[in-house]
């Protein structure tokens, strides 16, 4: 049993790291959020280096590598709120791949995989999605509906009507499918991965908020000294570790299952969301807090990691959503052994 | 990543499954009285000790099976799923045994770790103090140099087991001028004697796991230093890591356990369908698996990187609030049994409410968390 990386793992995360603190200052950011763009020169570097494909197989033009590298390059996206579309393209990439036909996959994939193609997943009611993340730049827009089923559309076969959501660091539409496009028969499968992804970028969100908050608590000084000495303060910030090591156990756990024991993947996927769900709320929330008046102020940048929570945190069911699901899962097991 | 066990994990898995299976403590005996239940798990110790399963995490020179971390986390992990109690000796195969084996002289280790393996003889551990609990460094239990030994006199608390122990790991101050870590001494004293006096604790619950201690001049030979006079502080703490080490483990699979028979009794009486408690108890099995997640973590990281990450501390505070939330939520579950005195349900209730004081309390733990983990200043404290 190994909780660690592998040598290759960890390249990834250096790498992605490292890059990213260069390309995605908290400047480079702000500008992006406050004009409402996308970071398009980003957006084409990431491409060049073949992160919109790293898990998509070679087959396809992607680098056919797993979720638990999928999951890296989350969170360290997730970690500097780049406003880039990656998560709903990798989400829609995944979806396709692991749910849909052979031909639905040879005409998208390999266009995700380069990053040439965005897409982008919602969850709609009867054809309609509210905030879907990256509609507006999507080429493929992928709606799941409540009762599983999914269908994967072009983007101009939908009707998209542009929203401006509280996090400017992405773009977000509500969508209207009427009918299109081509129905995906397992879009279960895909849509458990894409809650894993969601839950490992929630992860980076709350190790930013946590170390952005310490680096402040240290800092700031009232009564003669730094406040991060008071109880009051190091004890949030003690649950703020909690909640975030609570949301990366699970997630880390759930991203192994993806591809090393697929039975238990619906489960852990409901549970990664659940716990990343209502840890990014009160991490990036403890962050605003703990940060006092500054944190309320647009001039400080928790804010940012507190918006991409909310819209992640409620991006494809929120915590009781994935919560019922488990209770549902824990239920039908317990039937299952009292008919075994 | 892999989080499957290798083939000689599975296959010492596979072993003691077997051996559970054909082997089980005695019923439990009806009648409430508390030494006929301590009677059977002594019992159940010697059954392991005959089987070779009292300890395996101890070296194989020992009587153990050297066992991994790994694998003495699965000894705890499938105690629990049989669920049968650990052995009575815990204290003794888990923090005394480890400790001398650290510290200990050859002959201490000749002498006291057999009878701690077959159960013969019991430890207990005299550490906290009524005025020494989270701040153990300042007790004031004292010990002066007397002929070739000591005498020993102060009073102890939180001393579990010490009605049927034969040992006490006795942390006693032997030097009043030094700074207060550096004066203790870790001593091991006859509990068979007429200077130390043990007086029963009643907790909430109405039984009395716990002791005082009253010690009024008790004899300790110059023999029973364990790793040298002045050097207590540091053997104490080889105890406490060891505490903090091992039960972990046990207690998060009797958590599960606990919280399986609270869904198998929601889903009976058609609860799991009720939003409200389908909701908590889908909230507590996701508490419960990042636990035993967290445990493991920590564990294999200690054994692939020689120290454990954040883990440790977070994993009892987490096991703790979650066992009391569970419990708690069961008095809405399973209805009055939760709340009648000798129903096992109400037991649980109470019992939990100890969980986030002892071994260290929640707000210490968030203290080592703030500080070791999180680099916080620390506060200093009012004089």
């Amino acid at each position: 049993m190994d909780f660690g990386f592998t040598d290759d793992q960890r390249d990834i995360q250096r790498t992605a790291r490292d890059l990213l603190g260069e390309r995605a200052t908290p400047a480079r950011v702000r500008e992006h959020a406050e004009a409402r763009t996308t970071d398009t020169a980003l957006w084409r570097e990431l491409s060049e280096l073949g992160w919109p494909g790293i898990a998509v197989s070679e087959e396809y033009g992607g680098q056919g590598l797993g979720q638990i590298e999928l999951s890296i390059l989350c969170e360290e996206l997730g970690r500097t709120v780049a406003p880039v579309p990656f998560l709903p393209s990798a989400m829609a990439a995944t979806v396709i791949e692991h749910g849909g036909s052979r031909e639905l996959s040879e005409r998208w994939l390999p266009g995700l995989a380069s990053g040439e193609t965005v897409g982008a997943l919602g969850v709609a009611i009867d054809g309609v999605a509210d905030l879907v993340i990256g509609a507006p730049e999507a080429q493929v827009i992928v709606l799941v509906e409540a009762d599983g089923s999914a269908r994967a559309l072009a983007a101009e076969d939908a009707e998209l009507t542009p929203v401006a959501s509280i996090d400017p660091t992405r773009s977000t539409a509500s969508v209207s499918a009427e009918g299109n496009g081509e129905e995906l028969p397992d879009g279960c499968v895909g849509l458990g991965r894409a809650l894993i992804s969601v839950s490992s970028e929630l992860v980076g969100v709350c190790d930013r908020a946590l170390s952005m908050t310490l680096d402040y608590v240290k800092d700031r000084k009232q009564f003669g000294v730094p406040v991060g000495a008071f109880q009051a303060v190091s004890h949030r910030c003690a649950q703020m570790l909690l909640e975030t090591e609570k949301a990366r156990s699970t997630a880390a756990f759930a991203a192994w299952t993806a591809d090393a024991d697929p039975e238990r993947l619906a489960e852990a996927a409901a549970m990664a969301k659940a716990a990343a769900s209502d840890a990014g709320r009160d991490v990036t929330a403890g962050a605003i807090q703990m940060h006092g008046g500054i944190g309320f102020t647009w001039e400080a940048d928790v804010h940012w990691l507190f918006k991409r929570a909310q819209l992640d945190a409620a991006l494809l069911g929120g915590a009781g959503r994935h919560r019922a699901r488990i209770a549902a899962i824990l239920a039908d097991r317990l039937g299952a052994s009292a008919t075994a | 990543m892999d989080l499957t066990f290798s083939e000689q994990e599975t296959a010492f898995r596979d072993e003691l499954r077997g051996w559970l299976a054909n082997n089980r403590p005695d019923v439990e005996p009806t009648e409430a009285g508390e030494e006929a239940h301590y009677e059977r798990r002594r019992d159940w110790q010697r059954r392991m000790y005959d089987g070779g399963w009292a300890a395996p995490a101890w070296p194989t020179e020992y009587g153990g099976r050297g066992a991994s971390l790994t694998e003495s986390a699965i000894y705890f992990e499938e105690l629990g799923r049989a669920r049968v109690p650990l052995p009575v000796n815990v204290l003794g195969l888990l923090l005394g045994g480890p400790t001398l084996m650290v510290w200990g002289s050859d002959e201490q280790k000749e002498r006291y770790l057999a009878p701690i393996l077959s159960g013969e003889e019991i430890w207990c551990q005299g550490f906290s103090e009524p005025d020494a609990g989270s701040d153990l460094a300042s007790l004031k239990t004292r010990a002066v140099k007397d002929g070739d030994g000591w005498v020993a006199t102060g009073q102890k608390v939180w001393t579990s087991g010490a009605q049927h122990s034969k040992w006490c790991m006795l942390v006693a101050r032997t030097d009043a001028d030094v700074p207060k870590h550096k004066g203790l001494t870790y001593f091991l004293m006859d509990m068979e004697q007429d200077a130390v006096q043990v007086r029963p604790l009643r907790q909430i619950t109405g039984e009395s796991e716990f002791n005082e201690l009253f010690i009024e001049e008790a004899r300790i030979p110059d023999a029973n230093v364990v790793g040298g006079v002045g050097n207590g502080w540091k053997v104490a703490l080889t105890t406490l890591m060891n505490e903090r080490a091992g039960l972990g483990f046990a207690l998060q699979i009797r958590l599960r356990a606990l919280l399986d028979d609270v869904i198998a009794i929601a889903a009976e009486r058609g609860l799991l369908e009720d939003p409200r408690y389908a909701d908590a108890l889908a909230e507590l099995h996701v508490r419960c698996e990042s636990i035993r997640l967290l445990a493991w973590k920590g564990l294999t990281d200690v054994e692939r990187y020689g120290q454990p990450g954040p883990e440790g501390s977070l994993v009892k505070w987490l096991w703790s609030d979650t066992n009391q939330r569970l419990t708690q939520l069961a008095v809405d579950i399973v209805g009055a049994d939760a709340l009648t005195i000798g129903a096992s349900w109400s037991y649980e209730l109470l019992r939990a409410r100890g969980n986030t004081i002892e071994g260290g309390t929640t707000e210490v733990l968030k203290n080592i968390v703030a500080e070791r983990v999180l680099g916080l200043p620390r506060l200093k404290a009012a004089a």
